[in-house]
């Protein structure tokens, strides 16, 4: 392939280094469209990819006690090499309710914020887009800034604004209202989790508000439609990217979230990433954990890319 | 018109809810009281009892040193790969490059954080390195999944991209390496920078895949902020996270001020 292709290369004006070096790589078969690829496919591949297939194969081991807390795949006995593969780590996983009942919730969970951030995030964008020149930067501004604040320190705010005495039960204990119970409910979890990606839901909606024609408007209110109707038939469908893309962006990591249920979330709020996180942290049994971080792959991260792709593919066309 | 009033309206709630938890955080960091919510005087104790925290002040500054690290590594790796998909139509295996690449991107914490100690465990049994667990994978970690966003980042600049500067560069005889650092590099700047500054941030920011492939004694400063709030809401978070906002907003102001300013001279050329 390199011979055939070295005759293309046009003969260089001047001699510069690179084309000595060019050339001397490209006698052993090294172009320089190897060497742009090689660091990020080494690192990709040795911290990415290697990962998963390391976790696969802990997931088919067993707890046991020791350094590391796993039993070895592979062992050898005598000459002979054993390959012991455990599949309890994953039998459990349909047997016992705990791992069902989180993965199930943990999408209930994400579904019913990602809705809600939808309908306080479609107002919202659409007034920035339709807001003077001069107040647009600032109100997108506005809704930047708390994304590049600590997401812990917002979860942590939220903390302050819900307790028991918190600024809401005071500030209802001034009319006499008796205080409500919002921390540690899943309540609580739905607020945190509307609060902390409301951004992710308001810029792609903005985006693609602010590009739709306004003369459609007008013709539909022409045409004699009230402005419920024309935002229903008219801006609506044209926005639904922008719903689609702000959707996604709330629910994919809403689903694997941890820190929102564990800090808002009481102990019956079940979500697989708080599960997993009990599992190898308060449990320490690393193949269980390995075992439902496969799985969570499978149903959850697998499907996910593969809707995106066939959406950039539709979005392409 | 009935919108008129019920978009602004609708707007406005909408940012007193993005805004009033953080307000009453910062109102309630000059509180005099350990009780977070009930006012009881104005003080600046619980900035003095910060700077007197040396755990909190090593924590902060070991994050730093972790997030410049990884959002540079991410800045080196993030632009090459952008490079490779989008100047590269067709290479063996780009399917897979490319899944890699944005993998991260939908890859629940939870699941990047287990696999990667897994790994780390795995090498250190099988062959020697990395000896104990620390700053240095938690840099690895960290430069692996800001690479995907500083790739999303620089392809996107890449793409639309006037390709007919580069190829007059080679056509005069510039070699492509010399035509990257010449021609490509000072406008795809712009995207490196907010590359990088993503990077670091969403590296300051992590606690869950820190909190796997880190050891002991290298505790960044999200994960000592949350063994703290774990234990209950205490005021000098509050004056911790007071400064935090202020240095954002200050920061994020300066780039709307900035972007604004550049904008007329744009529409000028």
């Amino acid at each position: 392939m390199t011979a055939a292709h070295e005759p293309t290369i046009p003969p260089p004006r001047r001699l510069r280094p690179w084309n000595v070096v060019e050339r001397r790589l490209a006698r052993v078969g090294i172009t320089g469209r190897m060497l742009v690829l090689a660091a990020p496919v080494l690192w990709l591949l040795v911290f990415f990819l290697v990962p998963l297939a390391v976790v696969f194969g802990i997931s088919l081991a067993t707890k046991q006690f020791g350094r590391p807390p796993y039993s070895a795949l592979l062992s050898t006995e005598e000459g002979t090499v054993q390959l012991t593969l455990h599949l309890n780590n994953y039998i459990r996983l349909f047997t016992d309710n705990l791992y069902v009942a989180a993965y199930l919730s943990s999408i209930r969970i994400a579904a019913i914020a990602t809705v809600i951030t939808l309908f306080i995030g479609y107002p919202m964008a659409y007034a920035i887009a339709r807001a003077p020149d001069r107040w647009r930067n600032i109100l997108l501004m506005l809704v930047v800034l708390p994304f590049f604040t600590s997401f812990l320190l917002r979860v942590y705010a939220l903390t302050g604004f819900m307790r028991g005495n918190g600024v809401i039960n005071q500030f209802l204990g001034l009319f006499g209202i008796q205080p409500l119970v919002m921390m540690q409910t899943d309540f609580a979890v739905y607020v945190g989790i509307v609060y902390t990606y409301l951004p992710f839901m308001i810029l792609p909606l903005y985006t693609t508000l602010v590009k739709l024609d306004v003369s459609l408007f007008e013709a539909s209110a022409d045409l004699g439609a009230r402005p419920l109707r024309t935002f229903l038939s008219v801006t609506l469908p044209l926005s639904l990217p922008g719903i689609v893309a702000g959707s996604m962006l709330v629910f994919i990591p809403a689903i694997g979230e941890f820190v929102i249920p564990s800090l808002l979330g009481g102990p019956e709020t079940l979500m697989i990433g708080r599960v997993l996180w009990d599992e190898f942290f308060s449990a320490t049994n690393w193949p269980r954990a390995a075992a439902v971080a496969m799985a969570m792959l499978v149903v959850v991260v697998v499907p996910i890319m593969l809707l995106q792709r066939a959406q950039s593919a539709v979005v392409e066309k | 018109m009935r919108r008129s009033w019920f978009l602004p309206i609708a707007a406005a709630l909408g940012f007193a809810f993005l805004y009033a938890p953080i307000v009453s955080l910062v109102i309630f960091s000059f509180n005099e009281s350990r009780l977070v919510t009930v006012w009881s005087g104005f003080s600046t104790k619980w900035y003095g009892e910060l700077f007197n925290d040396p755990q909190l002040l090593g924590a902060a500054w070991l994050s730093l040193q972790i997030a410049a690290l990884s959002a540079t590594i991410a800045l080196v790796l993030g632009t090459l790969a952008a490079v490779a998909l989008v100047r590269f139509r067709r290479f063996k295996g780009r399917t897979l490059f490319s899944g890699m690449v944005s993998a991260p991107l939908v890859m629940p914490d939870v699941i990047t954080g287990l696999a990667l100690l897994l790994l780390f465990v795995a090498m250190e049994s099988t062959l020697g390195w990395p000896q104990g667990r620390g700053m240095l994978t938690i840099v690895i970690a960290h430069a692996t999944f800001c690479t995907a966003y500083v790739c999303v980042v620089v392809q996107s600049r890449l793409s639309d991209f006037d390709r007919s500067l580069e190829e007059a560069a080679m056509d005069l005889g510039a070699s492509p390496i010399r035509t990257f650092f010449d021609i490509t590099l000072p406008i795809i700047a712009p995207a490196l920078v907010s590359g990088w500054l993503l990077g670091f941030t969403l590296s300051l920011d992590d606690l869950v895949i820190a909190s796997f492939v880190s050891g002991p004694g290298s505790s960044t400063l999200p994960m000592v902020i949350f063994s703290k709030v774990k234990l209950g809401v205490s005021p000098d978070v509050n004056a911790l996270a007071t400064i935090i906002i202020g240095i954002v907003a200050l920061g994020v102001l300066a780039a709307t001020i900035l972007q604004l300013r550049a904008r007329p001279k744009k529409a000028r050329g």
